[in-house]
């Protein structure tokens, strides 16, 4: 036992005692570590800040997104030097006013609002109203600071009046005219009046936009397309061709067609213009003024402060419907985004129909017929490295090879006659798509390779034994078995393509694009269109709009919707894996 | 950040077969049997240990079958490893022949070469021939999918590909371009029949492959590898991931497809070999060492080694 005191002896005089010695002190030492609770503390508490980051990010996304829609009360506020302004309360925060400040005020107003800032240590509460009447007073927003208010009151009658231009307007309606007969004094009569008035001038409204937008529009377009017949004909043949002047002849034709259509809808269009001319409401500001406003403008109008809850829901409803299926109006600060859903779903399922064959057949080159070695791995780092690529410089990629090099030498093939307008030269629909499939590949490369090696060896043997070719393997047993994995890559691919905004704005998104990519006309889809996207929107409604305080919480919402679409997106796909799983890989893994 | 790099190390470990890597040392530094057993003498096993040439002690039983399956003086390397040397065998038709030794003789290593699976690894090399009904398997200009399309294979582990019971058992004939429904129902009831199996999936033949127990998976196996009415039949340890009773019905499937299919097949277990093979050839270090009867094998075998392995001393 005396071997046990002292230190380790040599190798050679060492036995199982000693080493049992030593063996105990190490776990004595570790023991912290060996129970396994500070590691279970650790990776758990990763994980919570994890997840109380990405809950953060969201709950911020719904508080403020949500509420965007909300009808909120109109205050109506009069100030110490006597003006009056009404509005939604938009924000609310807390300064020190100095004294210059206070001296803007009238001098008689001046002590009591010194008063009041000394009962508050000098500090006071501002609110901005949303005041809206952009015509009258030039802002759509004034801030008003507590001590500067002599009144406030929530007035039964003012109205929330959207329009298409301008803004809001609040006001209270005085008066109804609707096809000469004229509705005024008490508010219950003249708001009955404008509900019944506002349906009836809108319906001609939409009337005429329809036949202003698409049949207008459709009569331009077969003159455009005659012209371009014209020029063909001059390229292909000669400008002093038969054909030229047979086209022209034809050009001619069709335009002594299209101006007897275009001036029957001129015609109908100026009488639906004159039947809503008279259509009109009046309204009474805060501060006095008689404003008159024509019902067809008018989008959506209700009387704030007398709104129940239901009604209020309904209001929300009506907003969020035109959030969603409505189109953008006032620089995109006020109305849908429809277009933007539609072009980053359609963007996202291109680049998804691109990306993914293209990057299976990759990987099953890599991991199925690549002899391995150097190479293979130097083709795999560079797949690797693909996806640390700054965003950007894809976008700047595309529109150079893309646009600017594939599109260019398309237009010169194929759309010669409408040179030097760009047809595919330019940032469209494909090219996004293209773009974003070439920033997704390895995203899809990678997994795919991870579920083609996970293939149990023995299905591929049994497979070959059955005398199957490599391809026939590859195609009937290799492919099911890892599809899973590759909707894996598919689902990362959909998440980062529809997010991904950088590139896009080189390649395609616009911040207004006047027709849909797909539509009604032959044939039907045009890729080479430019179109609104989602994320693109976020980044135009929060740094470029003009109105950027009414703009703010629809960045919110919009971030709402996109995180909704990609969360929508990637269920499908979840849901399209499960299955899969289900069929190809049973009680066995 | 290299995520592959770990499936591709891994998949390459597989690719060498384990008989392979089981005979790590050259055969001079392999001789467990004779310290054993220093009393019995080991002639052959110490020729062997020498790299002296060994010839197979044949039975005089087998002469007198009609061979479906001959192997002349068949060689084998995994690079520089020597892993079968000069196997010749004759495979009798519509019989059970098994192939016993010790883990890494070359058993699997033989099976797979009839129907030229290790072609699929780099660094095997061959000599010698082998014939199948008399067509040469390993010349040049031979359609090695055409080959194996004559030749049927059941695994150790129960392989069932994803797809359902039905799709699994015509697989062939769907790589053969096979369309006629009512001929691939035909051939699947019946492979299913032979396989007996047919009474317990008739229900279920469109449910997934991978829900049937590990047995029923096995049995599955042998119907898919009978399906293309194969010449013959290979088993490569076909119960070794089953329990007994499983086990059991492989046993007695493979006694009622005797006479209709010609069976090679290699056990661990001395008992299987015993009691459902005609013929047993017993293999040590990559030799064929004795061939015979499996009567005559496992009751008076010509040479002390097979009768030491056998009976259980060694190996």
């Amino acid at each position: 036992m005396s071997e046990l005191a002292t230190p380790p002896p040599t190798k050679a005089s060492s036995g199982a005692p000693a080493r049992t010695v030593r063996r105990r002190g190490v776990r004595r030492a570790t023991s912290l570590f060996a129970n396994g609770e500070p590691m279970v503390w650790l990776t758990g508490g990763a994980l919570a800040l994890a997840i109380a980051m990405i809950g953060g990010l969201l709950l911020l996304v719904i508080s403020r997104g949500l509420p965007t829609f909300w009808p909120a009360q109109v205050l109506e506020l009069e100030t110490l030097d006597g003006q009056r302004v009404a509005g939604e309360v938009a924000a609310v925060d807390s300064y020190q006013p100095t004294p210059e400040v206070v001296n803007l005020l009238p001098e008689a107003a001046r002590d009591a609002a010194n008063a009041k800032l000394a009962q508050d240590d000098g500090w006071s509460t501002r609110r901005m109203l949303r005041s809206g009447n952009y015509e009258l007073t030039g802002t759509h927003f004034r801030w008003v600071s507590d001590f500067e208010i002599a009144a406030q009151s929530r007035p039964e009658w003012i109205a929330v009046v959207e329009r298409l231009e301008w803004g809001r307007f609040y006001g209270t309606p005085i008066a109804v005219e609707f096809d000469g007969e004229r509705v005024s004094g008490d508010p219950a009569k003249v708001w009955e009046a404008f509900e019944r008035a506002h349906g009836p001038a809108r319906e001609v409204w939409s009337e005429r936009r329809e036949l202003e937008t698409h049949e207008i529009g459709r009569e331009a377009k077969a003159k455009d397309d005659a012209r371009l017949a014209v020029r063909e004909a001059e390229l292909e043949h000669g400008a002093q061709s038969p054909q030229a002047a047979r086209a022209a002849e034809l050009a001619l034709e069709v335009q002594r067609e299209t101006d007897a259509r275009m001036e029957v809808l001129t015609q109908r269009v100026d009488e639906l213009r004159k039947r809503n001319e008279d259509r009109r409401v009046t309204l009474l500001t805060a501060d006095g003024v008689e404003h008159s406003l024509a019902l067809e403008q008018i989008v959506r109008a209700y009387p704030a402060n007398r709104l129940g809850l239901t009604e209020k829901l309904g209001v929300y409803g009506s907003r969020v419907a035109e959030f969603i299926f409505g189109e953008p109006r006032e620089s995109n600060s006020e109305g849908g985004v429809f277009p933007a859903i539609f072009g980053t779903v359609l963007m996202t399922l291109i680049m998804a129909i691109l990306v993914v064959p293209f990057g299976v057949l990759a990987a099953l080159y890599l991991r199925e017929y690549a002899r391995p070695g150097p190479i293979v791995s130097a083709v795999r780092i560079a797949i690797n490295n693909l996806a640390g690529v700054p965003s950007i410089v894809f976008g700047v990629f595309g529109l150079g090879f893309f646009c600017y090099i594939v599109g260019a030498n398309i237009d010169e093939l194929l759309f010669a006659a409408k040179l030097p307008t760009p047809t595919y030269g330019k940032g469209g629909l494909i090219w996004a798509s293209l773009t974003l499939a070439l920033l997704t590949l390895p995203v899809v490369i990678v997994p795919t390779e991870e579920a083609l090696a996970a293939v149990p060896r023995s299905m591929r043997e049994g497979s070959y034994a059955c005398g199957a070719t490599k391809w026939q393997t590859i195609w009937r047993i290799v492919l099911p078995r890892a599809m899973p994995g590759i909707m894996t890559g598919m689902i990362l691919a959909l998440a980062r393509g529809a997010g991904e905004v950088a590139p896009l704005m080189l390649v395609g998104a616009s911040k207004l694009a006047a027709e849909l990519p797909l539509d009604g006309t032959f044939p039907y889809l045009h890729p080479e269109r430019s179109f609104m996207h989602l994320g693109f929107h976020i980044y135009d409604l929060g740094f470029q709009s003009q109105n950027s305080e009414a703009a703010k919480p629809l960045v919110y919402t919009t971030t709402l919707l996109l995180i909704a679409l990609v969360v929508v997106l990637n269920l499908i796909a979840i849901g399209v894996r499960a299955r899969l799983r289900r069929r190809f890989q049973g009680a066995q893994l | 950040m290299i995520a592959d790099r770990t499936p591709q190390a891994h998949e390459h470990d597989v690719l060498v077969p384990a008989p392979a890597r089981r005979l790590p040392q050259p055969p001079m530094q392999h001789p467990q049997p004779e310290r054993a057993h220093p009393q019995r003498p080991t002639k052959v096993f110490d020729a062997i240990a020498r790299n002296e040439p060994h010839v197979t002690e044949t039975h005089e039983g087998i002469a007198a079958e009609e061979a479906v399956l001959e192997i002349e003086r068949f060689n084998l390397h995994y690079g520089a490893m020597h892993a079968l040397h000069d196997v010749s065998m004759r495979v009798p038709r519509g019989k059970v022949t098994a192939l016993i030794g010790p883990s890494g003789c070359g058993k699997s290593t033989l099976l797979r070469s009839v129907n030229r699976m290790n072609d699929l690894i780099d660094s095997v090399r061959i000599g010698g021939e082998m014939r199948l009904n008399g067509d040469p398997i390993y010349a040049p200009g031979v359609d090695v999918i055409e080959l194996r399309k004559r030749i049927g294979m059941v695994f150790q582990k129960p392989n069932p590909f994803p797809m359902s019971i039905f799709e699994n058992v015509v697989y062939s004939l769907r790589i053969d371009g096979e369309g006629d429904r009512r001929a691939l129902a035909q051939a699947c009831e019946e492979s299913l029949r032979a396989a007996g199996l047919w009474e317990e999936v008739k229900d279920r033949l469109q449910d997934s492959a991978l829900r049937l127990s590990g047995g029923q998976q096995q049995r599955l196996c042998i119907a898919r590898a009978i399906a293309a009415e194969p010449e013959v039949l290979l088993l490569d340890e076909p119960c070794s991931a089953l329990d007994p009773i499983a086990t059991g019905r492989i046993e007695d499937l493979i006694e009622e497809l005797k006479g209709a299919y010609s069976i090679l097949m290699v056990t661990h277990n001395m008992q299987q070999a015993s009691r459902t093979s005609d013929f047993t050839a017993f293999m040590y270090l990559g030799r064929l060492i004795e061939y015979g009867p499996t009567d005559d094998i496992f009751l008076q075998p010509h040479l002390r080694e097979t009768e030491d392995y056998v009976t259980g001393r060694f190996g």
